[in-house]
């Protein structure tokens, strides 16, 4: 009895904290794994930073997916949206009309507006989230190559200047080959990264919206008995996807620069495989935001670490695939564990009057 | 007068596809009293209080509230106008921890608070002596702190009116008692309370009034001191109720000295079950009993390799054998009627056919499928044997009502011709009528030479139908009842000192 | 009366759709069901609609079985195929000459490589319990680099007259030859599911898969067989995309066909969170999307935006088909019959009369 109680008082984390635990402690191995086998580049801020500073579209659109996933749905159209977004305002800032306030207006307003219909399709028409989406990404990659289909490069000087923009912090930089000391660069794009997932993660752990959006994807039938609006809840969970890929598509071109067919192809699965990664639930209803940009850094780590150790490019992509697979497997056989652990303490005699009455 | 009334609907009509659930139903509450909505599974209770909550949109009538004709189009309005409701199905959110279940959906903050919610609750945790913890993650909980915590965000939300369907199903006596108090304080406020159940005593203990529906009709409505028990029945069932004293149940004298049709030696399973040892005879009806969480449900799932075994000894007809997997229990035949009908039992998007004949088109064989006429004639016929209500064999399995979608699962067993049948709680949820019908059946079963583990949690049922009762304490088994020492007392006895535990006060 | 109704709804929107479809067509131009025949063999629009849709219909086949059972779908159908259809290729290049027993032999090996593909998921999703999507994603993200460490990167190419024949026409036989191929796997698949429980099982699984085990079913062992099916359903499509390509093209064979696998099983009535399911539905809705996309070409759509319309009529369609609509139309159904004075038309109460039935019946009635 005595041992029994001492094991029920241990305080047991939540699912989602548990997961979010792991995606950072995979992240935190695969980078000292760099470390120890790549020291030189791994142990550089620089080498850090690019993480971010190459990658911020991929980050957002990864919260953007953690998002839905938490509310029960799922989104495969961002990477497209995120495309179209690029290509728009590649087109709207080369027209000689363009400015950058417009641009990123526009790039909002398209994202919006994707988050709206399908919010809309998915939330208040009961359709199923993947097809809608589905439909969404071939909507956004048609009307993209209906505006342009070759590559653009923006040569507008006010968005040169942005797109070269640095952050220069010089207290943090790296030493060359040439024993040249050089300062750490950090983009813009890392700034919106890191100011969007502080907002996030507040707004999915502190506010009504966001609680009511995990309850929504952990049971949308006991939400509703709850007294949650659960159509609103999931439509702007959409809405704030759809943004959020807008978003992204303008960080993308402030990064690259160009607008082009194949910008962000292949990222509405990345930044799935991301979020799952990240300790996010495809089956809705639990996942740490703050787990998703691990989720995306530990692939793209895993990339810098094949990519440093020379491999050729098709077994890049197979030890992609390998890691993703041990990750998934190790999340289930935490869980699955876990779940026995349970079954085994139960709840026996916990109806004895008294016996817990602290 | 007028104005007594917190509540008034008006002939509530409400269709299903295929099903009229509510016709011209009526329905007033009082402050301050609690009204005991009956009828049997089916008539229409659930479906009322969904009307009355927005989860369904009426088709016809009208509700007042305090005078005013309202129209709650989502149970975020009715909750916001103060009604709480406890559904019959616990509806809170298994991912989310226990605090934020208390409070979520509730308050229009644009952010949340979690230092409050979590002492509010911790204090509402204490206050109604729930064994959990506001940090703790609700699926982590049982069954019955999960209701508890369902009832306790319902309290406190501070409501003028306050629905309980079927609050006390999972509830031991003493949480049940400690309900009645709290209801009662409601009451002296001026809440009112509809109060649904399935338990005729507890009705009588704390109801003023009583409304009966039947079939989706209102029957009436009745002061509670002024219906007795019996007419209280036969309104609920249209007729007058059978004396449950006619139900014989069948002593096991003659068959006391034959070979045993199961026994296991030590078993264990993975559930946590302490190893236990367990034989039945042909014909003869035994039960597992003790309180919520000793291991009942445990212990049948066990023999029936519903959890996995680790360990013990099986034998059947004094055979060995193993069974690892429900399949080689099936094989033996062993028929298990799961305690959760919805989450084990069936299988919701099939054809109440589908349904029936699964289970021994499983034991025929993959490669041998039934012939669309020969399953539409084991439909048939059980259909009509069991007297299960249904438009038709393929009607989805879950627009029929709870008791006969338990007589399908029954229908599923009995169609294996089976010699060795387990029912885990087949009447918690169901009506009067339909229990005693699985009552009758189980004793003919008996008769008819196959052997049957009753477990319920109605003690004077589990007396009345078997002869042998096996108590259970903390996941073991502590004592064994038989012919003249089967009494409640003694069942009571047994578990209170049955243990070298003695229980902390 | 009910099973009509609800299996008649199911196939009632996209056999509609295909019928708005060519009656579109037929607008467009009214030799729309002009047949000609060019060495033997017939083409023209049906004809080509059937050809091109071979793969799709297969793959749909097989994806219907696995989100049934699993509840999700499968994202690397389309890898699987380049895959096999690389071990196909590899196996007949390396056996030296190409005969009819040769290329027997590579498809074989191709079967079995998409059964291990299948086996591979499927031991992920049933043993392990990981959501189909992202276990197939493994697949998904490998697979083509597979298949390029197969093919050697070179593209080979099939210059064997018997492939042609496969991926074409037979000389003699006015049908050609994939469309025969889907016929015969159409009929393979209709003989599994009569001569086994396999629909039962994996609905019943599909829908609960704690009462399945309960009931003696298997779920691990009729997921992992769903995944089977569907390797065997990507190694034959993958063989019959890479004899009509004629060339082993590791980047862009059956690229993206996974999504339009998983359209065909929407828009053929099914649920993608599993449970009941129509074979024939998905193969109409395979059928739907290769006359979608010929009609979008015939329409003169320009080829940049064929996807912006594809996705306007699969969100059309989806609308229609959506819940809420169905039951807003309901409403309305109702409400006209109100107003026709025919309100006693909604059911009544299931067993109204029960009361009449004594209880006792129970026990006179009953047989063990």
């Amino acid at each position: 009895m005595e041992s029994m109680n001492t094991i029920k008082r241990r305080e047991r984390v939540t699912d989602s904290n548990l997961l979010f635990a792991i995606a950072a402690a995979i992240f935190v191995l695969m980078y000292g794994f760099g470390i120890l086998t790549h020291g030189h580049d791994f142990l550089q801020a620089q080498t850090f930073f690019d993480l971010f500073n190459l990658n911020a579209a991929l980050i957002i659109l990864t919260l953007a997916e953690s998002i839905v996933m938490i509310g029960g749905s799922i989104d495969i159209s961002i990477g497209q949206v995120t495309a179209l977004v690029t290509m728009s305002c590649a087109v709207f800032l080369q027209s000689g009309e363009g400015s950058i306030g417009g641009a990123i207006l526009l790039a909002l307003g398209i994202g919006i507006a994707f988050g709206l219909l399908q919010g809309f399709l998915v939330a208040y028409l009961k359709i199923q989230p993947f097809i809608i989406t589905l439909a969404g990404m071939f909507l956004a990659s048609g009307l993209m190559t209906t505006i342009h289909e070759d590559p653009i490069n923006v040569t507008m000087p006010d968005f040169v200047h942005l797109t070269n923009f640095q952050i220069v912090i010089p207290w943090l930089g790296t030493i060359n080959r040439n024993r040249r000391f050089i300062p750490l660069e950090i983009m813009p794009g890392t700034i919106v990264v890191l100011v969007l997932a502080v907002v996030l993660v507040i707004l999915m752990n502190w506010s009504r919206f966001g609680r009511n959006l995990y309850a929504v994807g952990g049971n949308n039938e006991s939400a509703l008995m709850l007294g949650i609006n659960v159509k609103r809840t999931r439509f702007y969970s959409h809405v704030l996807c759809g943004l959020l890929a807008g978003i992204a598509g303008f960080v993308f071109i402030m990064t690259t620069g160009a607008g082009n067919v194949g910008n962000a192809s292949g990222f509405e699965i990345k930044a799935i495989a991301g979020s799952i990664i990240g300790g996010t639930l495809l089956s809705g209803g639990v996942g740490n935001l703050v787990g998703s940009p691990f989720g995306a850094l530990t692939l793209l780590t895993i990339n810098e670490l094949i990519r440093a150790a020379g491999i050729n490019s098709d077994f890049q992509s197979i030890a992609n695939g390998m890691l993703l697979c041990i990750f998934i497997v190790l999340q289930n056989v935490v869980l699955r564990l876990r779940g026995t652990e349970s079954l085994k303490l139960g709840l026996p005699g916990w109806l004895l009057p008294a016996s817990r009455s602290r | 007068m007028q104005t007594q009334n917190v509540l008034e609907m008006q002939g509530i009509c409400k269709s299903f596809p295929g099903v009229r659930a509510l016709h011209n139903v009526n329905f007033t509450l009082k402050r301050g009293e609690v009204h005991g909505l009956m009828g049997e599974n089916g008539a229409g209770k659930s479906t009322l209080i969904k009307v009355m909550t927005g989860v369904y949109e009426k088709d016809a009538g009208e509700i007042k509230v305090e005078g005013k004709t309202i129209h709650f189009r989502s149970p975020e309005d009715a909750q916001d106008f103060g009604v709480g409701t406890v559904y019959q199905e616990i509806t809170l959110c298994p991912n989310l921890t226990v605090a934020e279940n208390m409070f979520i959906g509730r308050g229009r903050h644009a952010f949340v608070n979690w230092k409050r919610m979590k002492d509010d609750t911790t204090r509402l945790l204490s206050s109604l002596g729930i064994p959990a913890r506001p940090t703790q993650q609700l699926s982590s909980c049982s069954l019955a702190v999960q209701q508890m915590i369902a009832i306790a965000r319902a309290i406190d939300m501070d409501c003028r009116i306050l629905i309980l369907d079927e609050p006390t199903s999972s509830l031991d006596e003493d949480e049940v008692q400690k309900l009645f108090s709290l209801i009662r304080e409601l009451k002296s406020r001026g809440v009112g309370i509809v109060f649904v159940t399935h338990f005729l005593d507890q009705v009588y203990e704390i109801s003023d009034r009583i409304t009966v529906l039947r079939n989706g009709e209102f029957i009436g409505q009745y002061d509670a001191s002024s219906l007795t028990q019996f007419e209280l029945v036969s309104k609920m069932m249209g007729k007058a109720l059978e004396d449950v004293s006619q139900i014989k149940k069948h002593e096991p004298s003659a068959h006391d000295s034959s070979e045993p049709v199961f026994e296991a030696k030590g078993l264990s399973s993975a559930a946590g079950v302490k190893p236990f040892d367990f034989t039945i005879r042909k014909g003869e009806v035994n039960g597992f009993t003790g309180l919520l969480g000793s291991g009942r449900s445990e212990s049948v799932r066990a023999i029936f390799a519903a959890d996995r075994v680790t360990g013990g000894d099986v034998k059947m007809n004094g055979k060995k054998v193993k069974i690892g997997e429900p399949i080689h229990a099936m094989k033996l035949g062993i028929g298990y009627l799961p305690e959760d009908r919805k989450g084990d039992g069936i299988i919701a998007g099939l054809s109440v056919r589908d349904n029936i004949v699964l289970a021994f088109q499983v034991l025929k064989g993959f490669f041998k499928p039934f012939s669309r006429k020969q399953a539409e004639g084991f439909a048939d016929e059980y259909i009509k044997s069991l007297n299960i209500k249904t438009p038709s064999t393929d009607t989805p399995i879950t627009s029929l009502s709870g008791g006969n979608q338990q007589k399908v699962i029954l229908a599923r067993w009995l169609l294996t011709h089976l010699r060795y049948l387990i029912l885990d709680e087949p009447t918690r949820g169901i009506d009067v009528g339909t229990k005693v019908e699985i009552q009758k059946l189980v004793l003919r079963l008996a008769e008819d030479g196959v052997s049957v583990t009753f477990i319920s949690s109605e003690i004077e049922e589990a007396l009345r139908t078997c002869s042998r009762l096996i108590v259970m304490k903390d996941r073991a088994i502590v004592g064994e009842l038989i012919g003249e020492n089967l009494t409640e007392s003694n069942i009571m006895h047994v578990i209170a000192g049955g243990s070298e535990q003695t229980w902390p006060e | 009366m009910a099973r009509m109704k609800s299996r008649g709804s199911q196939l009632f929107l996209p056999l509609s759709v295909l019928a708005i479809l060519i009656v579109i067509n037929l607008i467009k131009g009214a030799d729309y069901f002009s047949i000609s025949i060019i060495n033997g063999a017939l083409y023209g629009n049906i004809p080509n609609i059937l050809y091109g849709a071979s793969e799709l219909v297969i793959l749909s086949i097989g994806m219907t079985l696995v989100t049934s059972s699993a509840g999700s779908q499968d994202l690397s159908v389309g890898v699987a195929a380049t895959i096999t259809s690389a071990v196909f290729v590899w196996v007949l290049v390396s056996a030296g000459g190409i005969t009819w027993w040769t290329i027997l032999a590579a498809f074989l090996v191709s079967c079995v490589a998409g059964i291990v593909i299948g086996s591979f998921n499927g031991a992920l999703v049933a043993t392990l319990n990981v959501q189909p999507i992202v276990a197939t994603l493994i697949v998904f993200t490998v697979g083509r680099s597979i298949a390029f460490l197969i093919d050697g990167k070179l593209s080979p190419i099939l210059s064997s007259n018997l492939t042609y024949q496969i991926g074409n026409a037979i000389p003699g036989v006015p049908v050609r030859t994939p469309i025969i191929l889907t016929v015969i796997f159409i009929v393979l698949a209709a003989v599994l599911l009569k001569t086994t429980n396999l629909k039962l099982y994996s609905q019943a699984v599909g829908i609960n898969q704690k009462a399945a085990r309960l009931n003696g079913i298997n779920p691990v062992r009729i997921k992992l067989l769903a995944f089977m099916i569907m390797g065997v359903c990507a190694a034959v499509a993958g063989f019959i995309a890479v004899t009509k390509a004629g060339r082993h093209d590791s980047y862009n064979l059956l690229r993206n066909i996974e999504m339009d696998a998983i359209l065909a099983v929407a828009i053929g009535g099914n649920s993608l969170y599993g449970g009941k399911f129509s074979i024939t539905g998905s193969i109409i809705g395979a059928y739907t999307i290769e006359v979608l996309d010929l009609t979008l070409l015939r329409l003169d759509v320009p080829t940049q935006a064929i996807n912006a319309f594809k996705a306007v009529f699969i969100i059309i369609l989806m609308v229609i088909a959506s819940p809420a609509v169905r039951e807003f139309a309901g409403n309305g159904t109702n409400w006209v019959r109100a107003r026709l004075g025919r309100a006693d038309q909604i059911p009544t109460a299931i067993g109204e009369d029960a009361s009449v039935v004594p209880k006792s019946d129970i026990s006179a009635k009953k047989e063990v």
